[in-house]
């Protein structure tokens, strides 16, 4: 059973979707390179999608119902900086998780 | 397939189990407080392979919200997919057809960074060097992934809120946009990013963050172009 209709439909339809969004520039492009113009451009794709995607998770978290929160925004501080700095991942991380917790507890949070 | 640059592509992926873990937890455990029992919960991780994506259809289901609407925003989220693929079309397109169906499912967040990444410091590389690559990155990854999502599936309510996992997801993406911030229009794109999505946060279905995105990247590209045209 189920809380809510149709999942299943959802769920395939978000399957084949995001399937054909994954194959599209590998299967219809294959080996082609693109105009110089459309790869400066694709260069930039993940550093124009990713930021804004989680800006809002880091400025208005929805777990403290979209007030801003020292801890998250010290850990995303951290975790940038570090990242920017020693492009060590699992530094960085660590270290986020660390200031999350570590603001936490002295806030009281 | 399994060599050494499958090996490299593996150790450079494994950073991010630290990530998969709590994040597919915390999914297995949203899904199950949705109301998804466990085939469902994993049929979603295992055919979607999107965390962003299948959080973003949770809380709509959580909201209510019309199917079409709930479909709709989850691909608009994924339609990021489709420039990642375009973009790995020249370092991995010659593949067979097979391959590349493979290669399709692989194509998360975390593999499509490290390996444009990886590609562009290593110009040497062959198709074989980086189809293995990219395995290698994407088998660190997304069995984790899964695996963790069918853990906070069972463990249902276990983990403590003072866990706060939500933020496991922006910690993750901030660690992967560290280090691609290496010259100044990345850096500009990804201010673009980050306002334009906090500005046009009242559009309906995500597309704020769409048009965001498309800002950021002529951005980021019309930066470029300036600079070397001043250099």
């Amino acid at each position: 059973m189920s809380s809510y209709p149709e999942l299943w439909f959802i769920i395939l339809a978000l399957a084949i979707g995001t399937f054909f969004f994954r194959w599209s520039g590998l299967g219809l492009l294959g080996g082609r390179v693109l105009p110089a113009w459309v790869l400066r451009h694709l260069r930039y794709t993940a550093v124009a999608v990713l930021p804004g995607l989680i800006a809002p998770f880091v400025f208005w978290p929805p777990a403290t119902g979209g007030v801003p929160d020292a801890s998250r925004l010290a850990a995303a501080a951290v975790v940038l900086g570090l990242a920017m700095a020693t492009r060590n991942v699992a530094v960085a991380v660590i270290c986020g998780f660390t200031v999350l917790y570590g603001v936490q507890w002295v806030t009281g949070g | 397939m399994v060599n050494r640059r499958f090996l490299t592509g593996l150790k450079d992926g494994a950073p991010f189990i630290l990530v998969a873990a709590p994040f597919g937890t915390l999914f297995g455990v949203a899904a199950t407080e949705t109301g998804l029992n466990l085939p469902e919960t994993m049929a979603m991780t295992v055919l979607v392979i999107a965390g962003a994506a299948q959080f973003t259809a949770l809380v709509l289901m959580q909201e209510q919200a019309p199917t079409l609407v709930v479909i709709i925003t989850a691909l608009a989220v994924n339609l990021r997919m489709a420039m990642y693929s375009a973009a790995l079309a020249p370092w991995l397109g010659k593949n067979r057809p097979g391959m590349k169906l493979l290669l399709a499912y692989f194509t998360v967040d975390q593999s499509f960074a490290l390996s444009s990444l990886r590609y562009e410091h290593e110009p040497a590389w062959t198709l074989a060097d980086r189809t293995s690559y990219f395995c290698g990155a994407s088998l660190a990854i997304l069995p984790p992934w899964v695996l963790f999502s069918c853990v906070g599936a069972v463990a249902g309510n276990a983990i403590p809120a003072w866990a706060s996992l939500d933020f496991a997801l922006p910690i993750c993406f901030l660690a992967i946009i560290g280090p691609s911030l290496r010259s100044l229009p990345h850096v500009i794109a990804a201010g673009v990013s980050v306002g334009g999505a906090l500005w046009l946060a009242w559009m309906p279905w995500s597309l704020g963050l769409i048009v965001a995105a498309m800002l950021a990247m002529v951005t980021g590209a019309w930066a470029e172009r300036w600079l070397e045209g001043q250099s």
